[in-house]
């Protein structure tokens, strides 16, 4: 084919488009894992969890996350008789160094772990102008920081507050569940160090993981299931005071 | 910087995402749409009182549009990154598409319309300024010198089938930046399929207030006589379009009330502490509900002209004023409640920082000394003009 100057100015907006997939890369592979035969999600059970903080700051520490800003965090509700729609949360410092004593006796008090919920029709990944945040082929909802703009739309968009934009990259950041280590068949740091097993890291695909049968014979709810965004983070003992 | 909280909110919330200059953002491009459909009842609908606006609204409009990217670029955490906009957009993201719309906007509608609206004029200068500007000027004809009259007809019936097309573009350009909000599921405020609808009226009405106003200080700073009846078309067209607007709001508004959805009683005290003076003071009272009265009193009560440009005056600065305070209301006012509807953040604005006070009046003043080039360039009225139209009423 001849290459006139005209051929030519038609081709390079093409080969400019093909360059930056080129450029994109693939994602880093880790050895014998296929991301088809994972589909990862999480499950809490509040009636477990203590407040410790200690995923908090697990967490902050595998993944460098700044100080005032969290990946994972506890929230603490203390909700009294007839007051279920106006319960008072409390979450100091993301609850990293645990919660100061409650000394209201009434009502009842419980810990809600909070994270990104890695929603299968997530409106983060929706909005992102640029497809910087994706849903990965194993159910995990990632960021790719080389290339999102900063514009802040996904924080806008999710509706737990899971998102915030990193002070040193001026990118957004959130919960990966760890991906770097669940690929190498390891567990979530949250989930490795929490003392009471509240957290478990689960593989829906997985036919035995143990989630099937925890989600076959306990009542489990997902936050803010009115937004229907596939939320993936299951709740085990969930009072409706929950947001 | 410790920012007061109350009740609580997300521990990522307490910071507000979007600053003054996302409120800039859709007051601008309000400010484009606006004074474009202005612009296209001269051309389009034979609105012959508003003609003296004309091509002040079209360089208003080209003027505000080139400056509305700016705010977004200064606000990206990589604004080195924006242009991937264009080479990848994600196509499920509302906010991908801005880069289209306004490239469409700018050159296949403003841009196209303004030069052919001014080739003739562009042609005659390339031909007898001094040296220099008949060089500039030579550029401006991109080539094309033919100003027979069937190459003015063409011109003329290019420029109809264009601002047809504008029409809807000016919608679609508005439309869209509402629809970036509305489409917001996870917050209230914003989630409503009225806000593009929204959006574009007080557009309109923006756009067309702005105008006025330039029309009336622009005729006045080169001492000539404002022509009245135009300014009269001009206030009565902005009074529909801000009773539409209105009422599009007010209906927002009672369905929300009526409603009263899980995030109203949040809302509701929002609303009642820390957007009263924004919203309710600034936005509905002073910067709706009286241009409306003063302009529906125009309508009724037989003022004097001098009455009446003084009227006008008033009323198309509240209006500027309150469709700011709405646009402030809906992008802070929609970051300041927690979406657990359980607390309030502050909004902490900067002053000489990327994102403060200083840059939003930076940007806000640079429409103005573009407008102003403009204006130099590619002058929007003619002599003869304002003469005949002092004359044809007798005000000189």
């Amino acid at each position: 084919m001849d290459i006139t100057r005209r051929r030519l100015l038609l081709l390079l907006p093409s080969a400019a488009v093909a360059w930056k997939f080129v450029q994109a890369g693939t994602p880093e592979a880790a050895p014998n894992y296929k991301t088809s035969e994972h589909w990862w999600g999480m499950l809490i059970d509040i009636t477990e969890c203590i407040g410790c903080g200690s995923c908090v700051r697990a967490c902050a520490a595998e993944n460098d996350v700044p100080d005032g800003f969290y990946r994972t965090w506890v929230e603490r509700y203390h909700v009294t008789d007839y007051e279920i729609e106006r319960p008072q949360v409390d979450s100091p410092d993301g609850g990293k160094e645990g919660f100061p004593l409650n000394q209201d006796a009434s009502g009842k008090n419980f810990f809600v772990p909070k994270l990104c919920n890695h929603c299968a029709d997530s409106p983060c990944t929706q909005v992102c102008p640029v497809g910087a945040t994706f849903v990965s082929p194993d159910g995990v909802v990632l960021v790719d920081k080389s290339y999102c703009l900063g514009c802040r739309y996904c924080v806008q968009a999710c509706p737990y507050g899971c998102r915030f934009i990193n002070p040193k990259t001026n990118t957004a950041e959130k919960c990966t569940l760890c991906y770097h280590r669940i690929t190498k068949g390891l567990t979530t740091a949250c989930a490795e160090v929490c003392p009471t097993g509240a957290r478990q890291l689960a593989d829906l695909k997985n036919p035995k993981d143990p989630i099937h049968e925890f989600l076959r014979t306990h009542s489990v709810q997902v936050l803010k299931p009115h937004m229907a965004t596939g939320a993936k983070v299951f709740y085990n003992g969930m009072d409706g005071s929950v947001r | 910087m410790q920012i007061p909280v109350e009740g609580f909110m997300y521990p990522n919330e307490v910071e507000l995402q979007w600053s003054v200059l996302i409120v800039l953002y859709p007051f601008i491009t309000g400010l484009v749409a606006g004074a474009f459909i202005l612009a296209s009842l001269e051309r389009v609908f034979r609105v012959e009182a508003v003609k003296p606006t004309y091509r002040l609204a079209l360089l208003t409009a080209l003027a505000f549009l080139l400056v509305a990217p700016l705010p977004l670029q200064l606000h990206l955490g990589h604004p080195e990154r924006s242009f991937e906009m264009y080479l990848t957009p994600h196509r499920s993201s509302a906010m991908a598409m801005f880069g289209f719309v306004y490239l469409w906007y700018l050159m296949a509608v403003l841009l196209l319309e303004i030069w052919l609206d001014y080739r003739k004029d562009i042609v005659r200068k390339s031909q007898s300024s001094s040296a220099l500007s008949r060089l500039f000027y030579k550029v401006l004809t991109l080539g094309s010198n033919n100003v027979s009259a069937r190459s003015l007809m063409i011109d003329e019936r290019l420029g109809y089938f264009i601002t047809l097309v504008g029409i809807p573009s000016a919608f679609l350009l508005h439309g869209y930046v509402g629809f970036i909000f509305g489409s917001v599921k996870a917050n209230p405020w914003w989630s409503s399929p009225l806000m593009p609808i929204v959006f574009i009226f007080s557009a309109m009405v923006s756009g067309i207030a702005a105008v006025m106003l330039l029309y009336m200080l622009t005729t006045r700073l080169r001492g000539r006589t404002i022509d009245i009846r135009c300014l009269d078309k001009i206030a009565q067209y902005l009074l529909y379009t801000f009773v539409i607007d209105f009422s599009l709001e007010m209906l927002d508004l009672i369905q929300r009330i009526y409603e009263a959805d899980e995030s109203f009683r949040s809302l509701d005290f929002m609303v009642h502490s820390r957007l009263w003076t924004s919203q309710v003071i600034v936005q509905i009272l002073m910067g709706t509900v009286t241009p409306i009265a003063l302009l529906g009193l125009t309508q009724f009560v037989r003022f004097s002209e001098t009455v009446r440009k003084r009227i006008y005056a008033l009323a198309g600065c509240l209006t500027v004023i309150g469709i700011f305070a709405m646009r402030w209301n809906v992008v802070i006012g929609g970051q300041l409640f927690s979406k657990s509807f359980l607390g309030y953040t502050t909004y902490k604005m900067g002053f000489a920082t990327r994102e403060g006070l200083l840059t939003a009046i930076v940007l806000m003043i640079l429409p103005f000394i573009i407008l102003w080039v403009l204006v130099k360039v590619l002058p929007p009225w003619t002599e003869s003009e304002s003469i005949s139209a002092s004359a044809a009423h007798g005000t000189t």
